[in-house]
């Protein structure tokens, strides 16, 4: 491009320098995201889906705000540098969603109705937001009633295996037996044993937190050098400021690894859970749009369970990040 | 970094003044129960230390001086003999008798200020003492290290806060366990001038074990020599020197030659 702006003279040349910065991939992007736009609108939608336009329209506005920002990067260095890292990423999700537009809605080359427009899953979060809120809202506080009972209790019972020799004794045997056994299996048992469904989801997502917590929290404790104990008692502990001073602080980042495990875990009891009994939820919403063969309010809801996974964990590790903000090198998440 | 702190340190703070601790060991044995087999360690050690005075304990490495001082500090008792206090059996650790590990042994969660507040902290006084944190930090020269965390520092640095940590107890007899050990060589020189004059100031007993002859010359009184494993007292030799020494001088030299000879190194001189 250079060389087609070589003999541009004065204040064009002021031009080239500022176009010299700007972002093609960024402007790119916006292409793709405004094709995708155009694709929607022009050619007729070969199923009956009610917010085409609607979602025609977000893409259009992604489009302009790409298209904005790669054009005034070149004035504004903190922008410049987003979207110098972020061009590529859009440019590709630009790319998919015209292609996602053309195989379906337009032309469907995807066999229908297995796999939905975007703006079929679009249409699910406007005009069925009601149901699918409150099963957001009912995943959400299953999950944390059963992830915080789990959390707690898998701590707490760690600390006591790794401090108390009797603890240990009782414990580590059911532990090393029962604790390897997926949470998922005891389902039949918990969803007759327990009063209700929930009871006993709540049941099975602590039993699948608390197994790594308890396990890692021990091992933690377990790994505390002696010689910090000894500087202690040297300096006046008793036994209660060892085990919260010394032995707890000191096991922390043993605790972080078996809550980022227990959080893996249960996850995936809580959708068992709501797949098999529990009659609210994110996972039952998935089995009941798969019965009604309604393909996009599947989609919609696994979406929102991806976010919201990924929400929990980003959570999880600003909170280790802040706890143990004394070590170095911690992985950035 | 260390020279750059201490030069930016006002004049040193006068540390409080303690009421040393007189030591007596008295026909102390020790033994370690090991997989099939019994592990002697000290056999019938005796000896004193009179209160303010500065000890050295010499000898080969593994000869059982660390065991002796986690006797001194109530970690562990003894399997024989007893060791005693101003004339009372030491049975338990208490923050008038204070170890310092070869070592630093930071907490690494903790700040440099929240590590040396640690004795403060578990006696309950912290909030009553608080001041006694900083003149401890300033008395090793890391008034302007508080809020840093021990993977920041140099490992002599780290060292004068595990020092700083053991003086804010007011210790009445302070344990040294190769606390310079790990150090380089020139700082290693540095902190044993500080910590004599530490001792000058402070008035505490001083229980040294090292395995460096021209360290315990340097800063002790008397020096203990010990035979190896089982440990056996075998030569107890006065530093009749005033401080500061001189490493190059005549009487110096006199004294390092005895030592050698009980070590069995004479052909070293």
């Amino acid at each position: 491009m250079t060389d087609i702006l070589a003999d541009a003279p004065g204040r064009e040349a002021d031009f080239a320098a500022a176009l010299k910065d700007l972002s093609f991939t960024g402007i790119l992007a916006a292409s793709a995201f405004a094709a995708a736009a155009a694709f929607s609108l022009i050619w007729d939608d070969v199923g009956d889906w009610g917010r085409t336009r609607e979602f025609a329209l977000i893409l259009a506005g992604v489009a302009a705000g790409l298209f904005l920002a790669s054009v005034l990067a070149p004035w504004h260095a903190g922008l410049a540098a987003k979207v110098t890292h972020r061009a590529p990423w859009a440019l590709a999700l630009g790319l998919f969603f015209a292609a996602w537009e053309i195989t379906t809605a337009k032309f469907n080359i995807l066999p229908q109705p297995f796999f939905p427009p975007p703006q079929a899953i679009f249409e699910v979060f406007t005009d069925d937001f009601a149901k699918l809120g409150a099963s957001i809202l009912a995943s959400v506080k299953l999950h944390a009633t059963g992830y915080a009972i789990g959390a707690v209790a898998g701590f707490l019972l760690g600390v006591s295996i790794g401090w108390s020799r009797a603890v240990g004794y009782w414990a580590h045997p059911i532990l090393r037996f029962v604790g390897p056994l997926p949470a998922t299996a005891w389902l039949p048992i918990a969803f007759f044993v327990f009063p209700t469904s929930h009871s006993a989801s709540v049941f099975l997502i602590a039993l699948a937190t608390a197994f790594p917590t308890t396990v890692l929290t021990w091992s933690g404790i377990a790994a505390v050098p002696s010689a910090y104990y000894d500087i202690a008692r040297t300096l006046g502990a008793n036994s209660r400021f060892l085990v919260l001073k010394v032995a707890i602080p000191a096991a922390l980042p043993h605790v972080f690894v078996g809550l980022f495990m227990g959080l893996g875990s249960s996850f995936a009891v809580l959708v068992v859970a709501e797949l098999l009994g529990v009659k609210a939820g994110l996972g039952w919403y998935l089995q009941w749009a798969q019965g009604w063969a309604s393909y996009a309010n599947m989609y919609a809801a696994l979406l929102v369970m991806t976010v919201l996974c990924s929400t929990l964990m980003t959570i999880l590790f600003r909170l280790r990040d802040r706890v143990l903000s004394w070590q170095k090198g911690i992985v950035k998440w | 970094m260390v020279t750059a702190a201490l030069r930016t340190e006002p004049a040193p703070a006068t540390p409080r003044q303690a009421d040393p601790l007189g030591l007596s060991i008295r026909g102390v044995s020790h033994q370690f129960d090991l997989d099939g087999g019994i592990l002697p360690v000290l056999d019938d050690v005796s000896l004193d230390a009179a209160p303010g005075e500065f000890v050295a304990l010499l000898g080969p490495s593994g000869c059982g001086k660390s065991t002796l001082l986690r006797l001194v500090a109530g970690l562990d008792r003894p399997t024989r003999g007893e060791v005693l206090g101003d004339g009372q059996a030491i049975t338990a650790p208490h923050p008038s008798r204070v170890v310092v590990f070869q070592d630093p042994t930071l907490y690494p969660w903790r700040t440099v200020w929240r590590n040396v507040s640690l004795g403060l902290e578990a006696q309950g006084i912290l909030s009553r003492e608080r001041g006694r944190v900083e003149a401890a930090l300033n008395l090793v020269g890391l008034g302007a290290f508080a809020k840093a965390y021990p993977h920041q520092l140099s490992g002599g640095m780290a060292q004068r806060v595990a020092l700083a940590r053991a003086l804010v107890n007011d210790p009445r007899l302070l344990v040294l366990d190769e606390p310079l050990g790990k150090l380089d060589s020139l700082t290693r020189l540095q902190m044993q001038s500080e910590l004599v004059s530490l001792w000058q100031r402070a008035g505490f007993t001083a229980l040294l074990v090292t395995h460096d002859v021209e360290e315990a010359l340097f800063m002790a009184d008397r020096v203990i020599v010990f035979s190896d494993r089982p440990a056996r007292v075998a030569a107890d030799v006065r530093v009749d020197l005033p401080h500061p020494r001189h490493r190059g001088d005549l009487r110096f030299g006199e004294l390092r030659r005895l030592i050698l000879g009980h070590l069995g190194l004479e052909a070293t001189w």
